[in-house]
C-alpha cells in the first residue's frame, strides 16, 4: 500500500525521461562507431532533431568491404533455400519491431502513422518476395542449351560479389530494402550506403539483421555524406558492382567513371516507384552466367569419347 | 617427329579480292569523307591484299544517321519477316563459306582447317540460330512485348573478324536492332564481303554499316551521341575506356574483353586426352583467343608425364602457310602483334621462367611465333598474370583441389576455365568454385551459337550467345 503510494507520487512529479539511442554503423555483424568518430544531425521532416548519426569515412568503408568480402564465400555457398529462410526471418523479425520502424519511417519521411504503416508493412513484405526468389531465381534465368555436338552444357546464375548500394535517398525503408533484399538474395554480399538525411531506419535495420540468422558482413549499413562515402567505394578494387540508386546525375556519372577501372556492374540510377512489385532486374543486374561444358559420351563404342 | 607432307594449299581462286573497298553505308560502299584509305595485308606474307577506305568521324555521324533512319521501318516489321532475313543471310554464309573461309585465312593468317571448320561453321550457326529468336523474343523470358534499343555501335577485334561480325550483328538485328559495326584495322576485309551478303539477302539499306578503321573511328563510334547500345569486343584497357566514354549517357554496354584462362590437369585424368585440350586450348588460332587457356595448372605428381606428352605433341605441329590444309599453326595476326608476344615472351624468361619450343622453322616473310612453353612459372611471374594473347603457354603446379582453384581464381580476369579429370564429383565442385564465365571440363574452347559467352571480373560484362545474349539487345 505505501510502495504504490510512493509511486504515484513520484509520477506526479516527473515524466519519466525516455532512454534515447545511440544510432551506430553495422559491420561485420557489429556495430561500430565511425573510426573518425565523427557524427552528424539528423532531423525529421519538420526540421526538429532526432539523433546524431555517425558520419562514415572513407576507413569504415574500406573495412564495410572487408566484411563483405569475407562473408562472400559462406554466403555464397549456402544453399539457396537457407538463404530464403535468413530472408524470411528478416521479415518474421521486422513484423516484431514494427512499432519503432513505422516511427521512424514516419518522422523521417513526414508520413502519418497510417502512412508509414503502410510502407513498413510493404518493406516486410518485399523481404518476403524475395526470400522466395532465392530457389527459383537459377531456374528462370539458367538452364541447359542444345549445343550443336555430344555435350552436355549447363547455364548457371552465380552472385557477382561484394556489391556497393546507395540506398534511395527520398524512400528511407521500403526502398532501401527494394534495393539490398535482391543484392543479397542471390548470395551477394552489400555495402550499403543509407539516405543522407534520413538513415535511421537504414541503421536500426542492421539491429534487425543482426537478429535474423544473416551472416555478419553479408549486409554492412554506413551512414554519412553519400558523395563523400561512394566515392572510395567506386573506385575500390576488392568490389564488383555498385547500384547507384541513391545518386544524382552528376555524381552517378563520376562513380560510374570511377566504377570502370576494375569494370565493375554498375547498375544506372532509374526512376522506380517502390511501392509497386518490382520485377527480375535487380536480382537479374548482380548476377553472372556461368556456363559449363562436358562430353556427354557415347554408349556402344568402346571406352570414353571425349 | 614432323611427318613429310607434300603441300596441299587451298584454292586461293576461289576468292576474287578487289584491289580496293570503301566503307558500306545506307546500303552503299562508298569513299571516306577525308578520303583516307589503309592498306591491309595478309600477314603470313606481308603482301597487299587490297586498299580500304578508313573511316573517320564524319563518317561515322554518317552511318549512325543511316542505321537511325532505318531503325524506324526494321524495328516495326513483324519478328517474322526479320527472321526471314536472317535465315537468308545465314544461308547465303554457308554458300558461300569457302570463298569467305579462304578470305578469313588470307586476312587473319590463321590455319584454313580453322575458318573453314570453325569459323564459317559457326558464323552460319549464329544467324540461323538467332534468326529462329526474331518472332519469338515475347517468349524469351524479358517481357510480353521487349523492345528494341535502337542504334548499336559494335566493335570487333582481329582475332575471329567473321565470327565475332556474327556475334554483334545477328542478335542486334534479330531484335530488331540497326547496326554500325567497326571491324579490326588488320581484318577489314570479310565484314566488307559481308557487306555483299546483306546485298544478296535484300536486307534494307542502312540496317548494316559497315566502317573499317583504326581505333579513333570506334572511339568516336562508342561517343556518338545517337548510339543507344554499344558493344565491345578487344583487350580490358580498350574496354575499361569505352566503360568510361559511356559513363552518365543511357547507352547500354556489354564488353567481352581478356583472359587467362587456367586450363587444371589433375593426376586422374587422361593424359592423352588432356594433352589435345591444351593444345587446342592455347594453340587454337596462335593462341589469339581471349579464352585461351594459357596457364596450364597441372597437378605436381604428374607433371613430368604430362610435360613429356605435352612436349611431343608440340613437335608435331605444322606451322606454315595458312591456305594449307595440313597447316596447325597460322601466322601472327600483325608485326605489332608479334611484337608484343615477343616481348612478353623475352620478360618471361628474364624473370627466370624455363623456356621450350619444339624445333620449328619459321617462313621467311610474315609475321610468325613459335609454339611456345614455359616451366617453372610461378604466379607473380608477368606471363602467369598478363594476356599474352599469342601461342605461349605458362606451365604452372598445384598439389591439392583447393590449391587449383586458389591459383586458378587468382587473376584479375574470368573469362575460361578448364578441367581435367575422370572424377564427376571433382569437375562439378572445381567448376562450382571457378570465378570464370565458360568452364570446360574435359574439353576445351568448344563453342555453340546457343550457348552464353562471356566473362567475370575483367573480362567484361554480359554475355553473348543463348537466349543470355538477346538482353544485350532489349530495352531490359
Amino acid at each position: 500500500m505505501s510502495e504504490k503510494s510512493e509511486k504515484s507520487e513520484k509520477s506526479e512529479k516527473f515524466e519519466r525521461l525516455s532512454v534515447f539511442k545511440t544510432y551506430k554503423l553495422y559491420v561485420g555483424g557489429k556495430f561500430p562507431r565511425s573510426e573518425s568518430g565523427r557524427v552528424y544531425e539528423v532531423a525529421d521532416s519538420k526540421g526538429n532533431w532526432l539523433a546524431n548519426a555517425p558520419q562514415s569515412s572513407r576507413k569504415d568503408a574500406r573495412d564495410a568491404v572487408v566484411a563483405a568480402r569475407k562473408a562472400f564465400g559462406g554466403w555464397s555457398g549456402a544453399t539457396a533455400y537457407n538463404r530464403g529462410q535468413i530472408l524470411y526471418r528478416i521479415a518474421e523479425m521486422l513484423e516484431g519491431r514494427k512499432d519503432q520502424f513505422v516511427r521512424e519511417v514516419a518522422d523521417a519521411e513526414g508520413l502519418s502513422k497510417a502512412k508509414a504503416a503502410a510502407v513498413v508493412d510493404a518493406a516486410i513484405d518485399r523481404w518476403v518476395w524475395y526470400a522466395g526468389w532465392t530457389d527459383k531465381i537459377a531456374q528462370v534465368v539458367g538452364g541447359g542449351n542444345p549445343v550443336a555436338g555430344p555435350f552436355f552444357n549447363l547455364s548457371s546464375p552465380e552472385p557477382t560479389g561484394v556489391v556497393v548500394v546507395l540506398a534511395p535517398q527520398d524512400s528511407s525503408f521500403l526502398g532501401l530494402v527494394s534495393v539490398i533484399a535482391p543484392v543479397i538474395a542471390t548470395g551477394n554480399t552489400a555495402v550499403v550506403i543509407a539516405s543522407e538525411k534520413s538513415p535511421l531506419p537504414a541503421l536500426s535495420l542492421g539491429e534487425v539483421l543482426a537478429t535474423s540468422d544473416l551472416p555478419g558482413g553479408v549486409v554492412n549499413v554506413l551512414s554519412g555524406r553519400t558523395a563523400e562515402i561512394a566515392a572510395p567505394l567506386a573506385a575500390h578494387q576488392d568490389v564488383n558492382a555498385i547500384d547507384l540508386a541513391g545518386a544524382d546525375e552528376v555524381l552517378a556519372k563520376e562513380l560510374e567513371i570511377a566504377a570502370a577501372d576494375n569494370l565493375k556492374r554498375v547498375l544506372r540510377p532509374q526512376p522506380v516507384d517502390y511501392s509497386s512489385t518490382p520485377g527480375t532486374g535487380r536480382l537479374t543486374a548482380f548476377l553472372e552466367t556461368k556456363t559449363v561444358w562436358h562430353p556427354t559420351g557415347s554408349l556402344g563404342a568402346s571406352g570414353s569419347s571425349y | 617427329m614432323a611427318f613429310e607432307y607434300a603441300p596441299a594449299p587451298e584454292s586461293r581462286a576461289v576468292v576474287d579480292i578487289a584491289p580496293s573497298y570503301g566503307l558500306f553505308i545506307d546500303g552503299e560502299f562508298t569513299e571516306a569523307a577525308d578520303g583516307k584509305v589503309f592498306k591491309t595485308v595478309s600477314p603470313s606474307t606481308e603482301e597487299v591484299l587490297s586498299e580500304v577506305a578508313r573511316a573517320g568521324e564524319a563518317d561515322v555521324d554518317r552511318a549512325v544517321s543511316a542505321a537511325r533512319k532505318a531503325f524506324g521501318k526494321w524495328s516495326a516489321l513483324p519478328g517474322s519477316e526479320r527472321a526471314k532475313y536472317l535465315f537468308r543471310m545465314a544461308r547465303i554464309i554457308q554458300e558461300r563459306s569457302r570463298e569467305l573461309a579462304v578470305l578469313e585465312t588470307l586476312d587473319n593468317g590463321k590455319p584454313i582447317k580453322e575458318t573453314r571448320d570453325a569459323d564459317l561453321p559457326l558464323v552460319a550457326a549464329h544467324f540461323f540460330y538467332y534468326a529462329g529468336w526474331a518472332d519469338k523474343l515475347g517468349h524469351a523470358g524479358f517481357g510480353s512485348d521487349p523492345r528494341p534499343l535502337g542504334v548499336a555501335g559494335q566493335v570487333i577485334p582481329w582475332n575471329f573478324p567473321l565470327l565475332m561480325l556474327a556475334w554483334k550483328i545477328a542478335p542486334a538485328l534479330a531484335t530488331g536492332n540497326t547496326v554500325v559495326l567497326k571491324p579490326a584495322e588488320t581484318t577489314p576485309l570479310s565484314a566488307l564481303f559481308f557487306a555483299d551478303v546483306c546485298r544478296q539477302a535484300g536486307l534494307p539499306k542502312g540496317v548494316v554499316n559497315i566502317l573499317p578503321g583504326y581505333g579513333d573511328a570506334g572511339a568516336a563510334l562508342v561517343a556518338h551521341p545517337d548510339v543507344n547500345k554499344v558493344a565491345f569486343t578487344g583487350s580490358t584497357a580498350v574496354g575499361k575506356e569505352i566503360a568510361r566514354t559511356v559513363a552518365g549517357t543511357r547507352k547500354k554496354l556489354t564488353l567481352e574483353l581478356g583472359g587467362k584462362g587456367a586450363n587444371i590437369v589433375f593426376d586422374d585424368a587422361p593424359v592423352d586426352q588432356a594433352v589435345e585440350g591444351i593444345v587446342t586450348g592455347i594453340f587454337f588460332n596462335q593462341g589469339q583467343v581471349c579464352c585461351a587457356g594459357s596457364r596450364l595448372l597441372v597437378q605436381e605428381s604428374i607433371q613430368d608425364e604430362l610435360l613429356e606428352s605435352l612436349k611431343r605433341r608440340l613437335s608435331t605441329l605444322r606451322l606454315g602457310d595458312p591456305l594449307d590444309k595440313n597447316t596447325d599453326i597460322g601466322a601472327i595476326n600483325s608485326a605489332e602483334q608479334l611484337a608484343r608476344i615477343t616481348a612478353l615472351a623475352e620478360q618471361g624468361e628474364a624473370e627466370g621462367a624455363e623456356r621450350w619450343s619444339p624445333t620449328c622453322e619459321l617462313p621467311s616473310s610474315g609475321y610468325w611465333f613459335a609454339p611456345t612453353l614455359f616451366t617453372n612459372v610461378t604466379q607473380a611471374h608477368t606471363i602467369a598474370r598478363d594476356e599474352i594473347f599469342g601461342p605461349v603457354l605458362s606451365v604452372l603446379t598445384f598439389r591439392t583441389p583447393e590449391e587449383a582453384v586458389a591459383k586458378a581464381n587468382n587473376t584479375q580476369y574470368g573469362l575460361s576455365a578448364g578441367i581435367w579429370t575422370e572424377k564427376g564429383s571433382r569437375i562439378l565442385a572445381v567448376a562450382n568454385k571457378l570465378r570464370a564465365g565458360v568452364v570446360w571440363s574435359n574439353t576445351f574452347n568448344k563453342f555453340d551459337p546457343t550457348s552464353p559467352f562471356g566473362g567475370y571480373k575483367e573480362s567484361g560484362f554480359g554475355r553473348e550467345g543463348g537466349r543470355h545474349g538477346l538482353e544485350a539487345y532489349l530495352d531490359v
